[in-house]
């Protein structure tokens, strides 16, 4: 059987430079990194640069994936949390194209590596901290200390939000990753089943037909799920920022 | 214990987490189902809450299929 895990290998294309005796190679990761904003800024720069009153297909795609992430911000933080739409959209847009790109066969998910997403949901992380004290000065620690606890047990309450706003990271990049991981691994599994079975000859073919079936459902599964898993990453993101902006609970 | 028989019992009771999942998956779309049934013109205004809900949770049954496919391939 085929490993599953062989998907994703991160292979050397070419060098690029030598930082420090270690030697910095330009990889398939960094060509789907690259290839998603560049997808992206072609999808956003590229129909609206004629800004037609009635818009064009491509156009109306790229208003409401603006419209829906304006939606989404103003929802959960308010109209003041409108000023990180740039951030919060990049994000959408780079997590939702990178998800969907690694579901072609063959091509590289460049999302279903921890390195990957756990560097997006440390940018998060630091930006809500930075802007949580630089907006609310020490008043952001009202975060940790929720109001209307009683005296004896705020101690507990205390260290269990502070352990709870410290892992946040962690999930926030744990699911990304992880779903996108694991679903690539079943896809490939199941896949593997249809040779497996095919291979017994006619009546193989007709078994095979079974996984083959599934791997099709499975396929509309994952579809689901990489656009659903790039929504919540910037749901999350935006219930994040909530924090920084509106501290008191 | 064998290290190889420990490391497949140890995948095998880590994807005993996937039900846990599997309930909640179930309690989300059930709760709404029985919401929707009772206030059908109130529904499609939650699909988005249901489908975040159903990530969330479905998530935490990933979590725990990565720690068997981590015993399984990786260490």
């Amino acid at each position: 059987m085929a490993d599953p895990i062989h998907q994703f290998k991160i292979d050397e294309l070419f060098p690029v430079v030598k930082i420090a005796g270690q030697q910095i190679h330009f990889t398939n990761s960094a060509f789907y990194m690259a290839l998603a904003v560049v997808l992206t800024a072609a999808l956003m720069l590229g129909p609206t640069a004629g800004r037609r009153l009635v818009p064009t297909r491509m156009q109306s795609i790229a208003e409401m994936s603006y419209e829906f992430i304006a939606n989404t911000i103003r929802s959960t933080t308010g109209e003041q949390g409108l000023k990180f739409f740039p951030l919060v959209f990049s994000l959408f847009m780079f997590i939702l194209i990178s998800n969907v790109i690694g579901l072609i066969p063959f091509a590289f998910t460049v999302s279903s590596h921890i390195i990957v997403t756990a560097s997006l949901a440390l940018l998060v992380f630091f930006t809500v901290i930075i802007y949580g004290f630089w907006k609310n000065g020490l008043g952001f620690l009202r975060l940790f200390v929720p109001r209307g606890i009683p005296i004896y047990i705020l101690p507990l309450i205390v260290l269990i939000e502070l352990l709870s706003f410290l892992s946040r990271p962690i999930s926030h990049s744990v699911r990304l990753f992880a779903n996108m991981l694991a679903g690539h691994i079943t896809l490939k599994l199941v896949a593997s089943f249809v040779t497996m079975i095919g291979a017994f000859g006619v009546f193989g073919w007709l078994g095979a037909t079974l996984p083959l079936a599934f791997t099709v459902a499975l396929t509309a599964l994952e579809l689901l799920v990489a656009c659903l898993q790039a929504y919540v990453f910037t749901i999350l993101t935006c219930i994040y920022l909530n924090d920084a902006i509106h501290p008191g609970h | 214990m064998d290290p190889l028989a420990a490391k497949f019992l140890g995948a095998g009771l880590a994807c005993i987490g996937m039900g846990g999942a599997a309930i909640g998956v179930a309690t989300i779309f059930g709760q709404f189902l029985a919401g929707a049934l009772r206030n059908p013109s109130a529904a499609p205004g939650q699909t988005t809450t249901l489908y975040l809900g159903f990530a969330l949770s479905e998530a935490f049954g990933i979590f725990s299929l990565l720690i068997a496919l981590l015993l399984l391939f990786v260490l």
